[in-house]
């Protein structure tokens, strides 16, 4: 597969068009259809088809295994540290009204925030149970 | 309907079939049947999801545990009376339990009339979120949706467990008794 020159192009034009539509995705849930959950999914299949093309070692060097691992706790943290905030800013937890001007757009920052945290943790399971299946075949 | 049907045959398709590799990419295709029929019920999102992880992610998946095992399945050791008999009888249970279901799409069923209103009226005001089931999931529902990132989480790390760390396992002392 490597030598394949069709997929090698095809593969550099498509990949940065799906990390903007995962941004997209992400970005766009409260407006569109999507969220983080879907974001993450589109961002983790663009490391798949990256590391199909080109081997798993390419994408292990452009995505550490390290940093993936990490990825999975770190979003849970994300999402429940926004609780915490919130909590610490005397509201209940994860109520987001006290993170903006006013409780709209303190819902909306919350809103984002958690997204977040579940892009992080999806992403980082997915390509970590990737990376674990097709390494084992080595 | 048509959705339905090709359901249906994708569906007679596995069963028929015994290259793994096949029945992998008939599910990915099934997937997106389902996804298609997500989009015929409004469910957009879900449409989505079913689309990019079902027919993506698992499907990637699968083709990487078929490139371990082997592609053919193995002629089957029972006869498959049982496995009929626990399929046919949980199908007829659920067709059952559909009666009891209200009608799609009705207006004065308990899941239309008890918060959904609420959600429908105040979100864009209490959110500023135009999607109203990201203002729902996020927001509204925001700890069960920190259970499902725990989930996720849970089932990650687990996977990761089993699938990690057992490649370099020594032949330890009591292999050697054996094979003495």
């Amino acid at each position: 597969m490597k030598l394949d020159v069709v997929f090698r192009i095809a593969a550099k034009i498509f990949i940065p068009f799906m990390l903007v539509f995962a941004m997209y995705v992400q970005f766009h849930g409260e407006t569109g259809p999507g969220g983080g959950f879907q974001a993450g999914v589109v961002a983790a299949a663009m490391v798949f088809f990256y590391a199909i093309i080109f081997g798993l070692d390419a994408a292990q060097q452009i995505v550490p295994p390290r940093v993936v691992e990490l990825m999975v706790p770190a979003g849970v943290g994300i999402f429940a540290g926004v609780g915490v905030v919130s909590l610490l800013l005397g509201e209940n937890y994860l109520n987001y009204s006290p993170l903006g001007p006013d409780s709209p757009h303190g819902q909306e920052y919350g809103i984002i925030l958690v997204e977040i945290g579940v892009l992080v943790t999806v992403t980082g399971t997915l390509v970590a149970i990737f990376y674990s299946f097709v390494g084992r075949g080595r | 309907m048509v959705l339905l049907t090709l359901l249906a045959v994708v569906v007679f398709g596995i069963m028929q079939l015994r290259n793994l590799f096949a029945v992998v990419i008939l599910g990915g295709v099934y997937s997106f049947l389902m996804a298609s029929v997500m989009v015929v019920l409004d469910a957009v999102d879900v449409a989505m999801t079913e689309a990019s992880v079902g027919a993506g992610v698992s499907t990637v998946l699968m083709l990487a545990t078929l490139y371990l095992t082997k592609t053919q399945e193995t002629a089957p050791i029972h006869t498959p009376l049982l496995p009929l008999f626990v399929a046919v009888g949980t199908g007829v249970a659920l067709v059952v339990g559909t009666f009891a279901l209200p009608l799609f799409g009705e207006a004065d069923t308990p899941a239309n009339t008890h918060i959904a209103p609420y959600y429908l009226e105040n979100s864009q005001r209490d959110t500023l979120a135009i999607n109203v089931v990201t203002a729902v999931l996020a927001s509204y529902r925001g700890f069960d949706t920190l259970g499902e990132v725990t989930v996720i989480f849970t089932a990650g790390i687990a996977v990761l467990m089993l699938l990690k760390g057992k490649r370099d396992v020594k032949p330890g002392p009591k292999r050697r008794r054996v094979r003495r």
